[in-house]
């Protein structure tokens, strides 16, 4: 990347803001127009994070596009570099953004059917974007929180009024559990600002800093469970599949598809970046809860009924291995750990997408209502299998090429948690294949004969999830690459 | 030059009182105006435009004096503090008549008096900010105080009204002598009324003097703690916003509470700063239950006034932070915070006036379905409340974040995490109201309604503040910057 990309990287969450601030202005009954006008603003996501992606260049430094314009500076408590907009992104960033707009793709054409003040829709749901891509990009710890808080915001709205089921109770549990995470990052943005005595949020000199470690063994904590929240860390899991059950589709696809990586990035960003010896020190218990997340999560999907509960179930199974593979402190099990925000965010997309094309015509999302869908709707269900192997870490597809990464990190630390992880991947494909079962195959049940084959927005973004999902699982360097380096690099105290 | 008894050099330079002059010269002009509105042909429109001209003027005036730093006979400082209030104060009476004159035609009993008072009282919030002796500050504090005691009983039909009005002069009273009798004994121990001449008393040994400082601290920080209706001295801050018209309530919520925290900045930054060892768990205290309590209590209102009130007692517990560590830091970021939140809370108080005249009721459950009968007015209402609980783009986010993060850096980080938490706790109750507006069906007339060209005026300024301090703020930061220098010069 050459230092002019950072105009790529600045566009990537303007332009969804832009969108936003457009939409605002359109007329509602511009039904096309807004259609239009969100195709083309998805495009151009998709476009430049691919283009973040490729150029990032892996030999070289480890923030690429870095540059900084002056937001307040020589005032009050701040310094000459104060708070800056500073962008810049290393391997795992890139990595992340590339996600972003993967999913947002899908995420946008499927939202077009929704009938309810879908322009008031696209608003938020850009400006969540907007706070995604933002976080991922930001190098400054003021604009990076900034975003970070930007991008929980809409999913109050977003989840209460456009949701199903118990929709209130899931947003307004969602919002509390994950402000009151807010609650713990502030405190130790500002506790690292007043102990650094800088003068500036910026993040890249704040890592240069070496804090005391009692100061790191006392904060790094709370920003992993500040932002363990985010990314459902066991015990403080359960907004998550209440959230993900009731959230419209779109927004399922982005929460659990990218917003909880934003948490697992935090942790990263600035927990193990800003104090890695904080983070060494409570590495073993980073893999612990882990592991008992994945159980956990794996054991309470194998008795859900509603696909979407044991999607959400099954996420926070999966977002266990992330932090198992964060307690590895080792490259092979960090790289496996990044591999899997991406991994499972590309797959769950593409579970709530067909979940909720499904469940936009029948209403029911209930596994044992179903039965021989395979009849009725086979590229509903080919897609749906895809995404099923990928979850249960079948070679050849994503999951798998990430979770051999974690489970190899885990078992040079502890074998038993290894051996646990295995245990874990087993249950996984114990509750989707009975569903496969259940629900794809056997006798079809007329009940369901009205139902149709899904739209040709609806397939066309599940083409672009189900090729990401084998790309990855097929050819995982340009991913291992950018990542594994790095890691290497940067977080000191990681070995191989 | 002129002198005093004592010999002390006095500058009578009457210009530095420029504003003050203008503005009470106004004040009576109304008043004669509305006295003889008949004889003078005037139209419903000429008492608030005359009184939005001598704001103008006003504000005029105290443009002169920026980057000034001269005193008035010893009783009056001009200096960019005195000038950032009296900004701020001119603004936010031009503010509330702007935005409500519609309301105070149809719901006040005495439209003459009232732009009158509101006057009066706006130059009594500048002498507060700008008194450099103790008695020119009681006497301004008074000044803004009684004017305010008659306004919030000017509501027209309504019982509430006169009731607040009582609760409010006689409470007000109470802690007026409060103040008065701590002053005294801060003039027992420091020997004048002067702050300068109090700062060097208090910075010699005061061990022989300890238990009147404490307990002259102690009063004065309950009398004004009335006023900035901390905690345990608001209770009469829920009954007084309900009761009062609504453009009153907005004004109590900015002017009176900004007042007091000119004069709170004045006194703990300056004469008291020696003694802050003596006052400073007192101020942490009382944030931190005025924290708790007011975001804890607004979590059962029904009445959106009374939400309003005891969100706002709860902002006050957050800026009485800045007290407790007071520097020049946590004083530009506490201005900083002052400044958003005087626009923010505007914003929402205008919306709830326009909102108020077109269906005479404030109960928060009758906000239902807003987003579809008038979107703009729920987008207004959205982002002021957003913006009260901190969340990001908005003004409040990044005052909170900068005051927070002054506090902290001041080594009080178990205050801001208490801060946190309530602040938190304010979401869950002004997201009740967003709740009504944007997910049920209006209850009545699902028809769509307009501002009236002044609401969208208003409204539509203060929400382009909300969201410029939120994405911008650097200009204002450097403002507040340069007005708390004079106090740590």
């Amino acid at each position: 990347m050459v230092e002019n990309d950072a105009f790529a990287l600045l566009a990537v969450f303007l332009i969804p803001l832009g969108t936003a601030v457009l939409l605002m202005l359109v007329p509602s009954k511009e039904r096309s127009l807004i259609i239009a006008l969100t195709a083309a603003s998805s495009l151009a996501m998709f476009a430049i994070s691919l283009y973040v992606f490729l150029t990032y260049d892996f030999g070289g430094d480890q923030f690429q596009g870095v540059k900084a314009w002056d937001y307040m500076s020589n005032v009050g408590l701040l310094g000459d570099e104060g708070i800056q907009l500073k962008v810049g992104v290393d391997g795992i960033a890139a990595a992340m953004v590339l996600l972003t707009g993967i999913v947002i793709v899908p995420g946008t054409w499927v939202s077009w059917k929704i009938q309810n003040r879908m322009k008031d829709f696209f608003i938020l749901l850009y400006i969540l974007t907007a706070g995604v891509f933002g976080t991922f990009v930001m190098l400054d710890m003021f604009m990076w929180f900034l975003l970070y808080e930007t991008a929980l915001l809409p999913m109050y709205l977003l989840i209460a009024v456009w949701g199903s089921t118990r929709k209130e109770y899931g947003a307004m549990k969602l919002m509390m559990m994950l402000l009151a995470g807010s609650i713990l990052i502030f405190t130790a943005i500002f506790a690292i600002y007043a102990e650094a005595g800088l003068g500036t949020f910026d993040m890249v000199d704040l890592y240069d800093v070496g804090f005391d470690e009692d100061f790191q063994k006392l904060y790094f904590p709370m920003v992993a469970v500040g932002c363990g929240i985010l990314a459902a860390m066991f015990p403080f899991h359960s907004w998550s599949p209440d959230g993900h059950a009731s959230a419209p589709t779109a927004v399922s696809m982005l929460h659990a598809g990218v917003l909880m990586k934003l948490g697992a990035f935090g942790i990263i960003r600035l927990g193990f970046q800003m104090m890695p010896e904080g983070g060494a020190f409570w590495a073993p218990a980073l893999m612990l809860v882990g592991i008992t997340a994945a159980l956990y999560g794996a054991i309470s999907a194998l008795r859900q009924t509603d696909m979407k509960l044991m999607t959400g179930f099954s996420s926070v199974s999966h977002m266990g291995y992330v932090m198992l593979g964060l307690g590895t402190m080792n490259v092979i099990g960090w790289t496996g750990a990044v591999l899997q925000m991406f991994a499972h965010g590309v797959m769950t997309a593409l579970f709530f997408l067909l979940i909720g094309a499904m469940y936009d015509q029948s209403h029911n999302r209930d596994i044992p209502n179903f039965s021989g869908m395979a009849k009725q709707m086979p590229i509903w269900t080919v897609f749906f299998v895809i995404a099923g192997l990928a979850s249960l870490g079948l070679p050849g597809m994503s999951g798998f090429v990430a979770e051999v990464h974690i489970f190899i990190g885990t078992f040079r630390v502890y074998p038993v948690i290894g051996g646990l992880a295995v245990l874990t991947a087993a249950i996984t494909a114990t509750y989707l294949l009975r569903m496969f079962s259940q629900a794809f195959f056997g006798e079809f049940n007329p009940r369901w004969s009205e139902l149709k084959e899904i739209t040709i927005a609806e397939r066309a973004g599940a083409t672009v999830l189900a090729g990401t999902i084998l790309f990855l699982g097929l050819w995982p360097s340009p991913w291992v690459d950018r990542i594994s380096t790095t890691i290497a690099q940067t977080i000191p105290g990681v070995t191989l | 030059m002129t002198t005093d008894l004592l010999g002390n050099a006095l500058n009578l330079q009457y210009e530095l009182l420029g504003p003050e002059i203008a503005v009470a010269v106004t004040a009576a002009l109304v008043l004669f105006a509305d006295a003889f509105r008949r004889e003078l042909n005037l139209g419903r429109f000429a008492l608030p435009a005359l009184s939005v001209v001598g704001l103008v003027v006003a504000v005029v005036l105290s443009s002169l004096w920026i980057d000034e730093n001269k005193d008035f006979a010893r009783l009056v400082t001009v200096d960019n503090f005195t000038t950032f209030f009296r900004f701020v104060f001119l603004i936010v009476t031009l503010v509330v008549i702007v935005g409500s004159h519609e309301y105070i035609q149809k719901h006040v009993s005495h439209p003459g008096e009232f732009y009158s008072l509101l006057l009066f009282s706006t130059v009594g919030a500048m002498l507060m900010a700008s008194a450099r002796d103790l008695l020119t500050a009681y006497l301004a504090i008074e000044v803004m105080s009684f004017s305010l005691y008659i306004l919030v009983g000017m509501a027209k039909n309504d019982a509430r009204s006169g009731e607040a009005s009582l609760k409010y002069v006689l409470l007000g009273g109470v802690a007026s002598a409060m103040l008065l009798y701590g002053l005294s004994f801060l003039y027992g121990v420091g020997g004048s009324t002067q702050y300068s001449e109090i700062a060097a008393a208090l910075s010699r040994d005061t061990s022989d003097v300890q238990l009147p400082l404490v307990l002259g601290l102690a009063l004065i920080i309950a009398g004004l703690g009335f006023k900035a209706s901390a905690v345990p001295f608001h209770m009469w801050t829920p009954d007084a916003y309900e009761g009062a018209p609504i453009p009153i309530t907005a004004y109590l919520s900015a002017t009176s509470k900004a007042a007091t925290f000119a004069l709170l900045l004045r006194w703990f930054a300056g004469p008291l700063l020696p003694a802050i060892d003596e006052w400073q768990w007192m101020v942490a205290a009382i944030a931190v239950l005025t924290m708790v309590f007011g975001n804890l209590v607004a979590l059962q209102q029904h009445n959106i006034k009374r939400l309003l009130a005891y969100s706002s007692i709860g902002q006050v517990g957050f800026m009485l932070m800045a007290i407790t560590a007071v520097s020049d830091n946590t004083g530009s970021a506490l201005l900083l915070h002052l400044t958003g939140y005087l626009i923010t809370n505007l914003a929402v108080f205008m919306a709830v006036v326009a909102f108020y005249n077109r269906t005479g009721t404030e109960e928060i459950s009758s906000f239902r379905g807003l987003a579809q009968t008038n979107p703009y007015l729920a987008l207004v209402m959205t982002a002021g409340l957003f913006s009260l609980a901190g969340m990001p783009l908005l003004a409040g986010f990044l005052t909170k974040f900068i005051l927070f993060q002054s506090v902290v850096s001041a080594g009080y980080t178990w205050l801001v995490v208490i801060a946190l938490v309530a602040s938190t706790v304010s979401l869950y109750y002004y997201l009740q109201v967003i709740r009504h507006m944007y997910l049920y069906e209006p209850d009545g007339d699902p028809s769509r309604w307009r501002l009236t060209p002044t609401g969208y005026l208003t409204t539509g300024v203060l929400l382009g503040g909300v969201l410029f301090v939120g994405l911008y703020a650097a200009p204002f930061y450097t403002v507040a910057d340069r007005a708390i220098a004079p106090l740590f010069a």
